[in-house]
């Protein structure tokens, strides 16, 4: 007789562990399924872990959770080929507790994060891969996993399955992602020395700096570069949609080496020794792209519901606030013993009043838009940083004579007014 | 049949590092799993229990985290699993290790009668092989080592046949029960573990057993005070030259191939070889 659990999670990434750890705490009976070697064994992710959604599962996580360094500045640079345009904001509140955010390694946090859910009392089994659920007179009962004797029963089942999430698939709730839905990130983990890293990123013993690349990063193709300090390795890498990368005919991995030999990135990695090599999707479709995320006896959390903030690359937080709210709901309904898509459609609810679903509404248009308008990357970025060289370079011209160079840097009238239209636009979608 | 099965964690020296300084194994580089002879012998116990019907044991000496060692052995289909820990027991060489386990093993002996022990071949970190046949003969029972078959183990007339591998084929032996076997890794494959095994594994929580759990122990024989074992010096292999490929066509390939031989052998015949 196969064995029947209150829960099934899939999946013990940020959302299904999260999950896990609430459900249990609440004395829910809940398996967790992990296909890798052991959590975190193959998640990628470049590593920014905000600290307020993890603080409210596991309040005062940071002072034992394996962190890599507190984030105490965040950089853009809009890049050109040789030049680099860099607003940062630099702040010592966030260099003690509680902290804005922090780096993580997967391997190493995923693993961490798990055990928690384990010392509540959720039972983790690795290298179990669920092959689809089992559906009964059209609800979710549970899972065929990979292994002989493989089914396993349960009251409901949650996906925390990630991007591909090929069981939500099979349950007709998405099809599969559009290139223009999914972003595809390539990054490696280079090893420095701790001072050599500090040195080069002007930080204090222990702190962690973020640098976000726009522009020439991705060759002007829609996406971000990344440059994150570890405790002795860093981050870097660089996504695109992967339509972008199909219509430009560049191969994920060319992207990875130009950014790095790019003038203004390769200084902060010379010398390093690449010890790993990632890649990884990024579901970017946003609201838009949302699935269906409940049904009778299942519900969908994490990136296998497409929940990440592709504008400020957050998809963990995400994941863990989607992963607290399934488990809340959830143990109500295990208060009227009742599954049904009805009752757990409440996680729905709960989740498009968050912050996820709002923020997800706020930025439904700026994948797509600036996919569309690709002036704003191949164009304008290279144009600020034109206009920059001209206002700070001393070249014996005087400041009026400067400001009227800048100003044709903007190009012809017409020009002009099709780039203040153009702000404007890009203004109303993200505000 | 009662069963007992001697396993042990090691760090997995497929990608283990080797501390130039000091030459010895830095173990925090490799992550630790199941010895893989032991994998086997597990693997055969269960086996066994499946053909005969009885009770399969685990019982490992290490520190805490071995722990997972044993949960693996009950995800291969063990019931029990004991581990033995203790400082007492640190620093072992085979003659103390083969102690301490036979020591725990009269204690399981003690709650249920054991029939048949099984120990991996040997150890990839340890390599030594000595530790099954060392239980075997403290308690003075048959020790066959390099089993790669059990044909046979009648529990009423008290005996097993097993095949045991040799350089030039294999060996039919007889012996009597209880004994105590090292199998090697053609004895069988290792199944892929079932859902309900995994589960049950997952809750599993092992009995652990510190030196003061054991009855009659002689404390001078465990640990670093029982082992006579001293490691004068270890060193790395020095890595194999890269060698040469040879190519071209299959004449030019013996040639070529005949006058490194020569070379080799020091002898002055590149011309000859050319004729
Ligand atoms: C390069 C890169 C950089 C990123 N940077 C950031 C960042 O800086 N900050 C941030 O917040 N987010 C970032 N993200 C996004 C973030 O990684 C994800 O949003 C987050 O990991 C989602 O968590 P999840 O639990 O939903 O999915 P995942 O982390 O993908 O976890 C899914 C888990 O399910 C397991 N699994 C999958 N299928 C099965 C199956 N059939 N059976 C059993 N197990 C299964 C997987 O092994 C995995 O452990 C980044 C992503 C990438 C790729
Ligand atoms: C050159 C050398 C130097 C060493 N130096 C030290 C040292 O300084 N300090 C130190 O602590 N150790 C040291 N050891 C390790 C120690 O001697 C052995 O690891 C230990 O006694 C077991 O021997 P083995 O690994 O060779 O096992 P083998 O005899 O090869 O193992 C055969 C079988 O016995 C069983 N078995 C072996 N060990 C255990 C166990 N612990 N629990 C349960 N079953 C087991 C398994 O079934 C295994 O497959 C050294 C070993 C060598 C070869």
């Amino acid at each position: 007789m196969p064995e029947k659990f209150d829960c099934i999670v899939v999946g013990a990434g940020p959302a299904g562990t999260a999950c896990a750890y609430e459900l249990a705490k609440a004395g829910v009976n809940v398996l967790l399924l992990e296909r890798g070697e052991y959590p975190g064994a193959k998640n990628v992710m470049g590593g920014v872990l905000y600290r307020q959604m993890l603080d409210e599962i596991i309040p005062g996580f940071y002072k034992e959770a394996p962190l890599e360094r507190p984030i105490v500045e965040q950089r853009f640079m809009l890049l050109d080929k040789e030049s680099a345009f860099t607003i940062s904001y630099k702040g010592l509140e966030w260099a003690k507790e509680p902290y804005n955010n922090f780096t993580v390694l997967r391997a190493k946090f995923d693993q961490w994060f798990a055990q928690k859910a384990v010392e509540q009392g959720a039972l983790l089994v690795c290298e179990t891969v669920a092959l689809e659920c089992l559906v009964e007179d059209g609800r979710v009962v549970g899972v065929r996993t990979d292994r002989p004797e493989g089914d396993v029963y349960a009251d409901v089942v949650v996906l925390a399955d990630g991007v591909n999430s090929l069981l939500a698939k099979q349950l007709g709730f998405h099809k599969e992602w559009r290139p223009d839905e999914v972003a595809l990130a390539t990054m490696e983990i280079i090893k420095l020395d701790k001072k050599v890293i500090e040195d080069r990123f002007n930080l204090e013993e222990g702190q962690g700096c973020t640098i976000e690349l726009l522009g020439d990063a991705t060759k002007g193709i829609l996406g971000t570069g990344f440059l994150y300090t570890n405790k002795d390795t860093v981050s870097i890498g660089v996504g695109t949609l992967l339509s972008g990368l199909i219509k430009h005919k560049i191969k994920p991995y060319e992207l990875l080496e130009y950014v790095k030999n790019h003038p203004m990135v390769r200084p902060f990695i010379e010398g390093g020794e690449p010890v790993e090599y990632l890649a990884h999707l990024i579901p970017e479709g946003g609201y838009r792209s949302m699935p269906k995320v409940v049904g009778h006896g299942v519900v969908v959390v994490g990136d296998a519901a497409q929940l990440v903030n592709a504008v400020h690359r957050e998809g963990s937080n995400l994941a863990m606030t989607s992963g607290r709210l399934a488990a809340e709901t959830i143990i109500m309904a295990k208060e009227y013993n009742d599954f049904s898509e009805n009752m757990l459609d409440h996680y729905r609810v709960k989740l498009m009043e968050s912050f996820i679903g709002q923020d997800l509404k706020k930025y439904k248009d700026v994948t797509s838009f600036f996919d569309k308008h690709t002036q704003y990357f191949e164009k304008y970025i290279p144009m600020l940083n034109r206009a920059a060289s001209q206002m700070l370079a001393v070249d014996g011209l005087s400041k009026w004579e400067k400001q009227k160079k800048v100003w044709q840097t903007l190009g012809s009238t017409g020009e002009k007014l099709q780039l203040a239209r153009d702000m404007l636009r890009a203004w109303r979608v993200v505000k | 049949m009662h069963i007992v099965t001697c396993i042990k964690q090691v760090p997995d020296t497929k990608v283990i590092k080797m501390n130039p300084k000091t030459n010895t194994m830095d173990r925090s580089s490799a992550p630790a799993i199941l010895n893989p002879y032991d994998a086997h012998a597990v693997e055969e116990a269960v086996r066994l229990k499946k053909r005969y019907g009885g009770f399969v044991s685990v019982l490992t000496m290490g520190p805490p985290p071995a722990v997972k060692a044993i949960k693996t052995c009950i995800e291969l289909g063990a019931d029990e699993g004991y581990m033995i820990t203790d400082r007492a027991f640190a620093g072992a060489d085979t003659l103390a290790t083969s102690y301490a386990l036979t020591q725990a093993i009269h204690k399981i002996a003690k709650q249920k009668p054991v029939d048949l022990i099984i120990c991996g071949k040997m150890t990839i970190d340890g390599d030594t092989g000595q530790v099954g046949p060392g239980i075997a003969r403290r308690l003075d029972i048959p020790p066959l080592t390099s089993v790669i078959k059990v044909v046979e183990i009648n529990r009423e007339e008290g005996y097993v046949i097993v095949h045991r591998k040799r350089e030039d084929g294999y060996e039919v032996v007889q012996s009597t029960l209880p004994c105590l076997m090292a199998v090697e890794k053609e004895i069988n494959e290792v199944s892929f573990a079932s859902l309900p095994n995994m589960i049950r594994a997952a809750r599993y929580e092992p009995h652990i057993w510190s030196v003061d759990d054991l009855e009659n122990v002689d404390r001078s024989q465990l640990g670093l005070k029982g082992s006579p074992t001293i490691v004068s010096k270890v060193w790395a292999p020095p890595k194999p030259s890269e060698g040469e490929i040879i190519s071209g066509t299959p004449e030019e390939q013996v040639e070529r191939l005949i006058q490194l031989v020569l070379e080799k052998t020091d002898r002055l015949a590149s011309k000859e070889v050319a004729q």
